[in-house]
């Protein structure tokens, strides 16, 4: 039985809205976020905020200058011990992987994002805290990282897979090893997706609390090196904001836009120099 | 390969920002916090624990560094269970508790530990009935029936006795109580214990217990959030909470069969008068107390030290400090709507600080 | 740059003596280094997997002892008299993610093939990038907000409305008030959904042209296209991004335990309070001082572990009983 043009055209007019719709509410659902953020907090953010330590309450000026030094370390220190790990068990999992170590590594992996964020730092605190007798950003920085690895995997091996068979089999059939058809054709061509996982993970521990709290403690002073307690956006906006100082929580809501202009601003960067500079393409 | 001006900028502005950081992050230590501290280089102490007194902490600290600069105590408010924790694990120099540790905690850790009162809080039961906007008044019994699930409706007879002239609807009463572990609730609990045989026996006193009823919001601002949006419904957060917030709460009766509100003055009272029984055990309890101006929900606030300290330099740093909180800090409570701990106990107290070595 | 000799042409060639020489000659085959250094990266994360798992396990010993396997059936939760079972919070879990879950999918999904078959490719990008962002907001934010605003709006509009019509459903009857299963499950489907549509669009985005053109050549709408060539395609990647989501869910803790209403109890309705495993785990962690305490917590902890492994392979069962070829690698 031919459906009518009619019906299938409808279908498609309604679909398309439909699908519109969704975008529009999960978009809308982060303008209201970030707008009330703003509304909120909005008239903390002066440069003294940005870069002064903090004061106590009912104390004016002060700022958040250590936490959002010691979020962009942790965050580093994260990147650099997250995204390798994640990218290399990706590409495994994508183009070497035998059977059984795949599928227990996919599971592991999955498993491992299942880890309620207290739980990992917990288990940071036994392994590196209890060991080096202090809590420190490397613990920290550590434990965000274990927590990027599994976002960055999952979605490096879909990308890869994606990615037509046909490209690298050209490669190979030129005469290039493996590695190399894979290093040279299939991941530029993957880059994108790659980037997005990536800073998808990366996005997603700036914003963890939990872990930090008996990792990387807090600091009210600026802290140097790796090895001492640090300062970072979340905790001091759980601490402020669970205060009973009203000063405090509105101080809390423009850390809030901080730390997520924060985010928008690794983004931006990592996009553009990373990109061809064009719009997504299809195919 | 032609590179975009654009693209250039941006890895220039990268390396710039990283190089920034990771220059911040040189391992010049100053960070001595495995303690020595050579005369004019800055000693830096760790304290962690209770939520509840992170403010008290916050402003002390400052105001200490202020007078000392080559001191800086750092505080993290991980919970009063963590801060014991990390004091017995040896990571931080200072534990700060809203409980007290009894003998068996005590046991657990490898020397001896002091407890120092250092501030008073207080429990207030908030409600939110629309319609009543004066305070309640509360009897014992009143309390205990609502929190064990007896008393379901605002208009039952022990309100309605307590409140002439107050009309209470007939609506059933929404319990709220602290979802995650916390002082306020060991308070709570420990006075409805001490009033109520019943409760004692059915659900006890502990950071964290088993309710017969109730929501459970998380902190303070979990409960007040959940009070202030729900009609009809009963919880309890800290005085300080309330004062900040300017919140509607109620009065309680104490032993002595007065209506008491909760103020800073009606809660250091509770402790003045129960100076005798702190006097032995600096662990007493204060909830329930004696004394005609008494606010019977009240209780201390613990910076635990431990009594030997190898360091030196801490251990001058800690007792200076300890000195001057008796004295200077307590002035600085009453801004933060924290409650000074009454003459009787600063007394005390300062006979305590010589058992440090 | 050595001579273009395919690898076939090099392993034709006569084997040398000796299995030093061999190995030598293995490794300078690129793809055996290439194999093992990924190999090597793989297997370390089943040693922080493996390691993390052994120290749950190691540190909930004392709790284990006592309760034995009634804890995963037993509803009391009492510090007090040292008394725990693991059932409600494994109730709360299961319903809550799967709530999330529920809302999440079809809104990513949909968003996801909005954005990458019928946006414009610049706005596609932008409209992307913001809802990113959202996987950067802090969970406090997220609890702290839904306080405020997703709990009113549940409380006197939505739940009402839902016990209105759909009330002789057991899931929408009982008392409402605000905080509960549902309130909790929409906060997480918004914190989940932004790990879906940029995902799902990325593969979507990846699929190759061909198809598409092959469809609208043979004349199809272009959502028939995408409904029946391009998101079968993308299907596994699709699923993929499902499952980071899940697991996102399953482990939330702040935002969940400040609109959840943390009571301890199993109940059929959506307005009902409930709790989760994270949630208990991050109220009373830091608190806790017993010995059998903070144990129960961290086997709560392995238990959640648990039933992340059986909702995966459930997951797995159920994709792999629905897909059929013509994936992006059949």
């Amino acid at each position: 039985m031919r459906r009518s043009i009619l019906w299938r055209k409808s279908v498609n007019i309604a679909m398309i809205g439909a699908t519109g719709l969704c975008a529009t509410v999960t978009v809308a659902a982060l303008v209201l976020i970030l707008g009330y953020l703003a509304w909120k907090g909005a008239h903390y953010l002066t440069w003294t905020f940005l870069t002064q330590l903090p004061a106590p309450v009912g104390e004016p000026g002060g700022g958040m200058g250590n936490a959002i030094v010691g979020s962009g370390k942790m965050l580093l220190l994260a990147a650099v011990t997250g995204i390798p790990v994640g990218l290399m068990t990706g590409i495994y999992l994508a183009e070497f992987g035998g059977r059984t170590v795949s599928f227990t590594v996919r599971y592991a992996a999955d498993l491992l994002n299942g880890v309620p964020s207290i739980v990992t730092g917990i288990f940071i605190y036994t392994v590196v805290v209890l060991t080096m007798g202090n809590f420190s950003a490397l613990a920290g920085g550590l434990a965000l990282g274990i927590m990027m690895i599994p976002i960055v995997v999952r979605s490096t091996e879909d990308i890869i897979l994606a990615v037509p068979g046909n490209m690298l089999e050209g490669a190979l059939a030129l005469g290039v090893s493996k590695w190399r058809g894979v290093a040279t054709v299939v991941l530029p061509a993957a880059r994108r997706g790659i980037m997005t996982g990536i800073l998808l993970s990366l996005a997603r521990v700036a914003g963890e609390t939990a872990p930090l709290l008996f990792t990387s403690f807090n600091n009210q002073y600026w802290s140097r090196g790796w090895d001492s307690p640090i300062a970072s956006l979340p905790v001091v906006i759980y601490t402020y904001a669970v205060s009973p100082y009203k000063s405090w929580h509105d101080q809390a809501w423009a850390a809030g836009f901080v730390l997520l202009a924060l985010v928008l601003l690794i983004n931006i960067a990592a996009r553009a120099v990373l990109s061809r500079g064009q719009p997504a393409q299809r195919g | 390969m032609k590179i975009q001006k654009s693209r250039m900028l941006v890895w220039a502005l990268s390396i710039a920002i990283a190089g920034l950081i990771l220059s911040a992050s040189s391992s010049k230590s100053a960070n001595l916090s495995s303690g020595e501290s050579p005369a004019g280089q800055t000693l830096l102490l760790n304290a962690a624990g209770s939520t509840f007194a992170y403010p008290v902490y916050s402003k002390w600290f400052n105001s200490y560094h202020q007078e000392h600069p080559n001191v800086e105590f750092n505080y993290a408010s991980i919970g009063s269970g963590g801060g014991i924790a990390q004091l017995r694990a040896g990571t931080v120099d200072l534990g700060a508790s809203d409980m007290t540790m009894n003998d068996k905690l005590l046991a657990t850790f490898k020397g001896k530990t002091l407890q120092f009162p250092i501030a008073l809080g207080a429990a207030v039961p908030a409600y939110n009935i629309p319609g009543v906007n004066v305070a309640l008044k509360f009897t014992p019994q009143a309390l205990a029936g609502i929190y064990l699930g007896k008393i379901t409706k605002w208009n039952d007879s022990e309100l309605a006795r307590a409140n002439p002239g107050v009309k209470l609807p007939n609506q059933k009463i929404i319990v709220v109580h602290r979802s995650d572990g916390s002082g306020t609730t060991f308070i709570w609990c420990d006075y409805l214990s001490k009033i109520s045989p019943e409760w004692k026996t059915k659900v006890g006193a502990n950071t964290s217990v088993n309710w017969p009823v109730g929501l459970g919001g998380k902190g303070n601002e979990g409960v007040v959030g959940l009070v202030e949006q729900t009609p009809y419904s009963l919880g309890y957060a800290e005085l300080t909470y309330c004062l900040q917030n300017n919140m509607l709460y109620g009065t309680v009766r104490n032993s002595s069969g007065n209506y008491i509100k909760a103020t800073l003055a009606s809660v250091t009272a509770a402790a003045a008068d129960n100076a005798s029984e702190l006097q032995k055990d600096i662990r007493a309890s204060i909830t329930n107390a004696p004394g005609k101006d008494s606010y019977p929900i009240s209780s201390f606030t613990y910076l635990l030290v431990p009594a030997s300290i190898p360091n030196a330099f801490k251990l001058d740093a800690i007792k200076d400090f300890l000195s001057w909180m008796l004295s200077e800090g307590q002035t600085q409570l009453q801004s933060i709507s924290f409650a000074p701990l009454p003459q009787a106990m600063v007394d005390i107290e300062k006979s305590m600080i010589p058992q440090i070595q | 740059m050595g001579t273009v000799v395919t690898s076939s042409v090099r392993n034709a060639r006569p084997e040398p003596s000796g299995r030093a020489r061999a190995f030598l000659k293995r490794l300078q085959n690129g793809d055996a280094i290439a194999h093992h250094l990924t190999l090597l990266f793989a297997l370390s994360i089943l040693l922080i997997t493996g390691l993390l798992v052994f120290e749950l396990y190691v540190h909930s010993a004392a709790s284990r002892q006592q309760f034995g396997w009634h804890f995963l059936v037993t509803s009391t939760w009492d510090p007090v008299s040292n008394q725990f079972g693991a059932l409600p919070f494994i109730y709360g879990t299961v319903v809550t993610t799967a709530i999330s879950l529920l809302m999440a999918i079809p809104l990513g999904v949909g968003g996801a093939i909005f954005l990458a078959e019928f946006a414009p490719p610049r706005i596609s990008d932008y409209l992307t990038f913001v809802v990113e962002l959202l996987a950067a907001v802090p969970s406090v934010i997220y609890g702290l907000l839904a306080i405020f605003t997703v709990v009113p709006l549940l409380r006197e509009q939505v739940d009402p409305f839902l016990q209105n019509k759909l009330g002789f459903l057991p899931l929408f009857q009982g008392p409402i008030y605000g905080v509960g299963f549902l309130a909790a499950g929409v906060v997480l489907a918004i914190m989940i959904v932004p790990f879906i549509l940029s995902v799902s669009r990325q593969i979507l985005l990846a699929v190759p042209n061909e198809q598409r053109e092959a469809a609208l050549s043979l004349g199809a709408t272009r959502w028939e296209t995408t409904w029946k060539v391009v998101a079968p395609y993308a299907r596994t990647g699709i699923f993929g991004s499902v499952f980071l989501a899940m697991a996102r869910a399953l482990g939330e803790t702040m935002a969940v335990t400040m609109v959840i209403g943390n009571t301890p109890k199993i109940n059929a309705s959506l307005f009902a309070p409930g709790y989760s495993i994270a949630a208990v785990i991050a109220n009373e962690f830091t608190e806790a001082t017993g010995r059998v305490y903070l144990q129960a917590l961290i086997e709560l902890g392995l238990v959640l572990f648990v039933l992340t492994i059986i909702l995966n392979a459930l997951a797995r069962v159920l994709i792999l009983a629905t897909t059929q070829r013509g994936t992006a690698h059949t």
